[in-house]
């Protein structure tokens, strides 16, 4: 163990992890997509974990209305942009990580360029539209799509674009999926962190190989009664 | 003939002998819901023909696009 890993010391006594899986995920190449509720746990324990590089695609600003759920930003960040102000915390956090920041909304026209420099991508996005677009990127590049949402208390998360199944297989109809009136934006910042954190585990999960990643599995979690379910879709 | 199944982790009677049948019955959404079956997700377009059995496990999944 070299003394930059002595600071990972705890996780790499993880049979699971190790300094093999430590080693991998120095080399690891993640691209979150956004950097909101869900964004917040995974971009900092990705950093804190030690993954090689992150990128970060946000085109938003920090607004007073995010901080409830949005812990990586403070008040003093209120209207600066999301990915410079993420990066400037999770440099503090851990300055061995190469921090990419993409201050742009995905789009068709972009999508293909920025993930293609990645292994795992991984969901901290906001709505339906977004999530097609990376899933058939993914699938174009062959690249594993760490999915998540949440509505309210409740949260899912899968790990798609690697097996059988894609999210067009949770939302096989994309007209009648984007036609749909939105469910709304109440949320307790717990549940972003319960997701997000899911989320990141099941990167770094991804990243060192160990125990049943949910590949063609939907996890679903209901905070209200704390039922969960796994799912094979 | 009435039959006992579970929804989303609770008892409930139905009368329902399809999916489809149970999805009308229980008055969902046309969009916006998954349904699995027994722990596996059943495609809208086979609700149908997709049979409920008593004792079935049914799980309904809230559509989900925040974060």
């Amino acid at each position: 163990m070299n003394a930059q890993e002595t600071r990972y010391d705890r996780q790499i006594l993880l049979p699971e992890i190790g300094l093999e899986g430590q080693r991998k995920l120095a080399k690891a190449r993640v691209l979150l997509v956004g950097c909101g509720g869900l964004g917040a746990p995974i971009a900092t324990y990705l950093a804190a974990a030690g993954v090689g590089t992150l990128g970060l695609v946000d085109d938003d600003v920090v607004s007073l209305t995010n901080l409830h759920r949005q812990v990586l930003f403070s008040e003093l960040q209120v209207g600066q942009p999301k990915v410079v102000c993420a990066r400037e915390r999770l440099t503090q956090l851990n300055g061995e990580v190469n921090i990419k920041v993409y201050p742009v909304r995905l789009s068709a026209e972009n999508a293909l360029a920025i993930l293609s420099g990645y292994d795992i991508v991984v969901d901290g996005t906001d709505n339906f539209a977004a999530r097609f677009l990376i899933s058939d990127t993914c699938l174009s590049l062959s690249l594993p799509f760490v999915y998540g949402s949440i509505r309210g208390l409740q949260g899912q998360v899968a790990v798609l674009c690697v097996g059988r199944a894609t999210y067009r297989t949770l939302f096989p109809d994309e007209t009648a999926t984007l036609s749909m009136p939105h469910p709304g934006k109440e949320v307790v910042g717990v549940t972003p962190s319960v997701v997000g954190s899911v989320e990141a585990s099941q990167a770094i999960q991804l990243i060192c190989g160990y125990g049943e990643p949910l590949i063609d599995r939907l996890w679903t979690v209901d905070l209200a009664t704390m039922q969960s379910h796994i799912i094979d879709l | 003939m009435t039959m006992e199944i579970k929804i989303n982790d609770k008892t409930a009677q139905t009368d329902a002998t399809t999916l489809k049948e149970l999805v009308e019955e229980l008055q969902l959404p046309a969009n916006g819901v998954a349904i699995a079956l027994d722990s596996k997700m059943v495609q809208r377009a086979c609700w149908a023909d997709t049979p409920l059995k008593e004792g079935a496990n049914v799980i309904i999944i809230k559509a989900a696009c925040g974060g």
